[in-house]
């Protein structure tokens, strides 16, 4: 199968300047491969920094240097010392992101979330409308709370409507951070049909799960983020 | 909108040119007063915000780059809708005024600053078209009417004097008497300083809307860090006339590099 | 009042007094002022206004230019709104009369210098002929810009779309473009310009007029001027294109049905009454028909 994305040599440090200046190596030379179709799960214990490899994938965190290239409108692109113009058009096309938290907008309503990534590639407003009805419904997420905005919502919907929001578009690449979090058994089983559903699709999942269940049901290979704790300095 | 389609044919062609090539600017007024050293590109459709503290440089960077101060240092050279590069400040006054009517925009933090505040709210978005020299008064009424829904005004005040409306109403009147002439680049000075926070929310709600709808490129400054994650795709964070640091907006964010960005996000209250 | 006969002899010129009150260095400077007018038809040209024996507001501008331009040979009318026999325009032709001592008359087809407050006379003028206009603001864009330097470059930029949003407002206001007078015309297809305030009416007849045209305004210190033979268009919209103004009565005492009427009233019930407001057209009318 093909692979997707390569990380070579990836290293994170935080250098808290309101701290004197201490330094955290939260990410040593990590390196791996994944391939279209396979479901990577990030395996360790809380602090790790499995989030901080998800989000320093997504460009959400400035790695100290290594690369990490994914497969990006026909060739290799390092995401390493792009432009944040190209970070924004792999964040478009190829890259997706469902962050352990929604990220709550005042006045945009549950629908226009979900709906969002889909208008960014340039779907029409009734397609988007129509898959994004269908996600929330899956999800389900009652119809009565599709026009609200979701600040009022419960943590489960919330995750579920990002839930939604990330699965709305076809991704190469999808990153989950734990996405059955707060969820009842009823779906986090929809989430794991969802995700099996995108492997089938060909698209190569990296994903953190708590929960050993949901591990099992989706993961391929496991990543051991502990293996990179002898590097964590304080 | 009839003016769209030739916008969009053109920010979708591959490779193309920056909107904005940014070199070495520099205004000082003093020492550390103004800005220096400023250098980016800016490509169509991006947001850029520039943020910083007051006496940063912020304003001072703004209106070299929109065309309204001369810099000491550097030049700003702009890729206009036929493809051609104009060094902005080579060109005459007369051509600045003209760009800034018609590819650009310029949305002033206070709005009594942007709109002419004695004529109708119709009369205020229809001026650019009749500067272009649009003589038909049924077309312009139809703008008028169009632009008060794009920006949520009751298109029944279309005669009522900027006067009449909410400080809200008429930062949203400033922005449609802006975007009618179908600008590539708008540049906006605190658009929600001012504003109640509901107000300020529905109002970047609309920029939001408007940026993707329009493909525009923005620059915006702003010392609020919200406001900016936001609507901005990128930031340049300046402290005392440098820009310290820039990049991607949620990274600038969440992983500030920069002692003084550091200092800066967590001074943020969250509620 | 002064009757005009075709053999008047000239009026004794008053002593102590330069020819038309001005001096000569400054009736230089004024027309040096209205060359420059001429040769940029339709744009505002400063000049240093001197005080005149009478108010601002009651025409020192027209006054200046017509005692810049005027000669012994000249032959003068003025009319106040059309009228050769307010007191206006009374006061300011017996003014040239004592200062200059110059032929005066009420007919237009015999003047030769034609010093105006707010009308253009119905009579065709002739190649020849010297229109003085008595303008109040001669800026155009005063209503909707109050900042001098802001008007200034926008005529120098051709920056007019402003213009067209007081027309605009008018026809959301009104339905109807309601600017009746002092309606702003393009010259030369380049200055917008104010052409004082006479009814829009008149302005059909500055468009390619043999006579020259001359505006001064006192208080503001402008000059400004439309050479013979030169494009003057009203501002317009496509869908509500210039009109001029149209009576449904004709004139009380000539019957002209093309002329601009004033509306009068003549006794205490109340009765109303339409005039030419142009006095010597009227009375030409009025002759020619006794002929008849």
């Amino acid at each position: 199968m093909q692979t997707i994305l390569e990380v070579e040599n990836l290293n994170k440090t935080f250098t808290l300047h309101q701290q004197q200046g201490v330094v955290l190596n939260v990410l040593k030379n990590i390196s791996f491969n994944v391939q279209a179709g396979e479901c990577v799960v990030l395996h360790g214990h809380s602090g790790a920094g499995k989030s901080t490899l998800m989000r320093t994938l997504y460009g959400n965190y400035l790695p100290a240097n290594g690369s990490i290239r994914i497969l990006h409108q026909g060739g290799m692109f390092d995401m390493v010392g792009a432009e944040p113009r190209e970070i924004m058009a792999v964040r478009r096309e190829t890259m997706g992101y469902v962050s352990q938290f929604l990220r709550v907008i005042p006045r945009v309503t549950c629908l226009d979330i979900v709906m969002e990534p889909a208008l960014e590639r340039g779907w029409s407003l009734e397609k988007a409308r129509s898959r994004a009805q269908a996600l929330l419904q899956r999800l389900n997420i009652p119809e009565r709370l599709w026009s609200l905005a979701p600040g009022t919502f419960s943590g489960g919907e919330q995750q579920r409507v990002n839930i939604a929001r990330g699965f709305m578009v076809d991704w190469p690449v999808l990153l989950l951070d734990e996405p059955t979090a707060s969820l009842d058994d009823v779906n986090r089983q929809v989430v794991l049909d969802l995700i099996t559903e995108a492997k089938q699709a060909g698209s190569a999942l990296i994903g953190i799960f708590h929960d050993k269940a949901a591990r099992d049901g989706v993961a391929d290979r496991y990543i051991d983020m502990n293996t990179q704790e002898a590097s964590h300095a304080a | 909108m009839a003016a769209l389609p030739s916008i969009i044919e053109t920010t979708q062609s591959a490779g193309r040119q920056p909107l904005l090539a940014v070199r070495e600017v520099g205004k000082l007024f003093g020492p550390d007063k103004g800005c220096q050293n400023v250098s980016f590109d800016l490509y169509p459709g991006e947001v850029l915000g520039i943020v910083g503290e007051s006496g940063s440089g912020k304003s001072t960077l703004l209106s070299v780059l929109s065309g309204r101060s001369q810099p000491q240092e550097g030049n700003i050279t702009y890729c206009n809708k036929q493809g051609e590069l104009i060094d902005l400040y080579s060109s005459s006054e007369a051509e600045r005024r003209t760009l800034l009517r018609t590819e650009w925009g310029f949305v002033e933090q206070n709005p009594r600053d942007g709109l002419r505040m004695g004529v109708s709210a119709g009369a205020n978005i229809g001026e650019r078209l009749m500067a272009q020299g649009v003589r038909h008064y049924g077309t312009l009424r139809e703008q008028g009417l169009s632009w008060l829904n794009q920006v949520e005004i009751d298109p029944n005040r279309i005669d009522d004097l900027p006067r009449t409306f909410s400080g809200g109403m008429q930062q949203r009147l400033q922005i449609a008497r802006n975007l009618v002439s179908s600008p590539r680049l708008v540049f906006m000075d605190e658009p929600t300083g001012g504003l109640d926070v509901s107000v300020q929310a529905r109002l970047l709600d609309m920029l939001r809307r408007l940026v993707r709808e329009l493909d525009l490129a923005v620059v915006i400054v702003t010392h609020d860090l919200a406001v900016a994650r936001l609507l901005a795709d990128r930031l340049m964070v300046m402290r005392r006339s440098r820009v310290v640091e820039s990049g991607l907006t949620d990274q600038i964010l969440d992983d500030p590099q920069h002692p003084y960005t550091q200092l800066l996000v967590s001074s943020v209250l969250q509620p | 009042m002064i009757s005009s006969l075709e053999n008047q002899n000239r009026p004794a010129r008053a002593e102590g007094y330069n020819f038309a009150y001005l001096d000569e260095q400054t009736k230089r400077m004024i027309r040096r002022g209205l060359l420059k007018a001429v040769a940029i038809p339709g744009y505002q040209v400063p000049f240093g206004g001197r005080e005149m024996p009478l108010p601002y507001g009651w025409g020192t501008g027209g006054i200046q230019v017509t005692a810049a331009v005027l000669g012994e040979d000249d032959v003068l009318k003025v009319i106040d709104q059309g009228a050769d026999d307010t007191t206006n325009a009374v006061s300011i032709r017996r003014f040239f009369s004592t200062t200059a001592g110059v032929q005066t008359t009420e007919r237009t087809g015999e003047a030769t210098i034609i010093q105006t407050r707010h009308r253009i006379p119905e009579a065709e003028l002739k190649k020849g002929q010297i229109m003085v206009f008595q303008v109040p603001i001669p800026e155009p864009l005063r209503f909707i810009e109050p900042s001098e330097t802001e008007t200034k470059t926008m005529h120098a930029l051709n920056d007019y779309g402003v213009m067209h949003v007081k027309l605009y407002e008018d026809i959301a206001k009104y339905g109807h473009i309601a600017t009746a007078y002092a309606y702003p015309v393009l010259v030369d297809d380049r200055y917008v310009m104010d052409p004082s305030p006479i009814p829009k009416f008149d302005n059909p007849k500055l468009d390619m007029s043999p006579a020259l045209m001359l505006f001064g305004a006192g208080r503001e210190k402008r000059l400004y001027a439309v050479p013979p033979y030169t494009r003057v268009s009203s501002l317009d919209f496509d869908d509500h294109p210039f009109e001029v103004q149209k009576w449904e009565q004709s004139c009380a005492i000539c019957g002209s049905d093309h002329s601009y009427l004033d509306e009068i009233i003549v006794d205490d019930q109340g009765t109303r009454q339409f005039v030419c407001s142009d006095t010597d057209y009227c009375s030409q009318q009025v002759a020619r028909q006794e002929k008849q």
